[in-house]
């Protein structure tokens, strides 16, 4: 009985526990990253204990990849030198570590999943917990198997309607965070539910636990259904492979409901310099761009490279505005070649790049120069994280970011394109 | 005793060092840039001992341990903030950098101020001022791990399992 966080960590602890709990849980896949697991190698190697599951550490290479410059692939070189003395099983080099996690079953319902990534809240979508750790916990983890929690506070977040055309899921979770605030959920665990997740795929409903690390929760969930089960059994390799239990909420106690009609929606931006200085779009159209960037763990899968190209297909980008776009794996960017989006991307003057992190955190492949200003799909917009202190990073959905491609200005993508002249 | 450096509220890991500085895990080489856009003037002059007085949600964002890593190679003593965002809290426990939950303390401590801060029991003492504030008492396991500076060095002499016990 309680909310969807105690009841997954109940089944995991053998026992019905409760917030405010501290738990030492087995944890089933340890995640990091080319940014984060030299210093946990640095850890594990300092604590001089063997790895206890080789088969639960997972490795990406995505945050400067390919390597930009020598000493990221020097980092690159001590991770692959250690993954293969330590004869690891897992190391991907096929996009950005949350998507490639997902795709490749990690990630199921009910399982415990941490990552050295801030991020690592992205896997709530499946009915999972997952939260980001540094990267010390994640060498401990190695050699212990195991993680302590506090069994967290729960702010459900219910959503009902249908969004109007031209509103995403992302615009949900951009008024969310500004409703909530970057604090906002600070050590709790945020559940989304309600009739409008309960229609949403997959891929929109990533955005929201994906998010949820911008308003400081430990966690964002999403109670699995068909939907979930659907995706684990047609879209990944054995290991996500079921029967799942779908764990729902048993009379819960929430610290904190939050209801939106998402029908009465419009577009919505994070504007420069917090995720939570949210307008509606109306309110920044106009304003001049001088990079569009549709990438990252939040908004660069297949479906959101549809919509881009469905808006781009025979038009041409602003000549002034990069246009970059980054398919999330290499598996989405291969669909999207296999059928044609790519092309039509190209064909518009966008530039597509291999499948990673760069941009996101000014490492390379789209870097900003002071005094400009970018609209992304991205989901945090800090000061000087695409490059220089002096640039500006505005959040948005793939639509408003095609459509903003096309003017290089913020640009409704409620708007009939024939009267944009583009 | 050390002066007191104060930051604003939701002080991100990007502000503490900036992602292009993450290509290194040296604490003296990291130290060098911290908060270098946000309080350059700091990485210059700050001396061991000197305190870390943030606003609240300090330290959120990214998992990223090249933030308390980069305060802890500054020589900082210790932080103290009314609120701490969640996995930098983990972070600066698991590598012995202490933190302080203290609102009152942030509330009466000016940039320059003259700190005094004892971490075992949390008394804080602002030496210009002469005001007295005490910092909320950490939970029990947290302060194993501290003690034992850091949770690579408790793993050395113990089994997780006694963090719990």
């Amino acid at each position: 009985m309680g909310t969807l966080i105690e009841e997954i960590f109940s089944r995991k602890a053998g026992k019905t526990v409760h917030t405010g709990e501290i738990l030492l849980l087995d944890v089933d896949y340890i995640m990091s990253h080319d940014n984060t697991t030299p210093l946990a190698i640095k850890a594990f190697r300092e604590i001089g204990k063997p790895i206890k599951d080789k088969n639960r550490i997972v490795i990406h290479l995505d945050h400067a990849y390919p390597a930009p410059n020598i000493l990221a692939a020097e980092n690159h070189r001590k991770i692959i030198d250690f993954v293969k003395a330590q004869e690891l099983p897992y190391l991907f080099q096929q996009g950005v570590c949350h998507q490639v996690m997902i795709e490749e079953g990690f990630i199921t319902p009910g399982s415990i999943v941490i990552g050295a990534d801030s991020h690592s809240n992205t896997y709530g979508a499946m009915g999972a917990f997952g939260t980001g750790l540094g990267s010390t916990e994640i060498g401990v983890a190695w050699v212990t198997g195991k993680c302590w929690f506090k069994v967290p506070e729960t702010i459900r977040v219910e959503l009902s309607g249908k969004t109007q055309p031209g509103v995403y899921a992302k615009d949900v979770m951009i008024h969310i965070a500004g409703l909530l605030g970057m604090d906002g959920g600070t050590y709790r665990s945020v559940e989304f539910g309600g009739e409008y997740i309960d229609q949403l795929p997959l891929h929109e409903r990533i955005i929201f636990p994906n998010m949820s690390t911008e308003i400081g929760a430990k966690c964002g969930l999403i109670a699995a259904d068909q939907v979930t089960l659907d995706y684990l059994e047609n879209e990944t390799p054995a290991r996500g492979k079921g029967p799942f239990e779908q764990i729902r909420p048993v009379q819960p106690r929430y610290e904190r409901v939050l209801e939106l009609d998402v029908s009465k929606l419009g577009p919505q931006v994070a504007c420069h310099p917090d995720v939570d200085n949210v307008k509606p779009l109306e309110e920044v159209e106009g304003l001049e761009v001088q990079e569009v960037y549709i990438g990252t763990c939040t908004n660069a899968r297949y479906e959101d490279l549809e919509i881009v190209a469905n808006i781009l297909k025979g038009r041409k980008v602003n000549p002034y505005t990069r246009v970059i776009v980054t398919p999330a794996s290499a598996r989405i960017y291969k669909k999207a070649m296999q059928n044609g989006l790519i092309e039509i991307l190209m064909d518009a003057g966008c530039t597509v790049t291999g499948s990673g992190c760069g941009a996101c955190i000014g490492r390379h492949g789209g870097i900003l120069a002071p005094g400009e200003r970018a609209l992304t799909t991205m989901n945090r917009n800090f000061i000087g994280r695409m490059g220089s202190p002096l640039s500006e990073i505005y959040l948005a959905s793939p639509a408003t970011a095609a459509y903003t491609a096309l003017t290089g200005k913020i640009t409704d993508p409620r708007r009939v394109l024939e009267d944009l002249k583009v | 005793m050390g002066k007191a450096w104060t930051f604003g509220e939701n002080m991100n890991t990007d502000e503490i060092i900036p992602g292009r500085f993450n290509i290194t895990i040296d604490p003296l080489e990291l130290a060098k840039n911290v908060f270098c856009e946000v309080k350059p003037e700091y990485a210059q002059t700050v001396k061991p001992g000197d305190v870390i007085v943030g606003g609240q949600n300090f330290g959120c964002g990214s998992s990223r341990e090249h933030a308390p890593i980069a305060i802890k190679g500054s020589q900082a003593k210790c932080i103290i903030a009314p609120s701490f965002a969640r996995i930098f809290f983990r972070n600066c426990i698991n590598i012995g950098l202490p933190i302080l939950e203290c609102p009152e303390a942030v509330a009466g401590i000016t940039e320059g101020d003259e700190v005094d801060v004892d971490l075992a029991s949390g008394a804080i003492r602002n030496l210009s001022t002469g005001k007295n504030f005490q910092a909320r008492p950490l939970p029990d396991f947290v302060i194993k791990i501290a003690d034992a500076g850091g949770i690579v060095n408790f793993l050395k002499n113990h089994d997780i399992e006694e963090l719990v016990a």
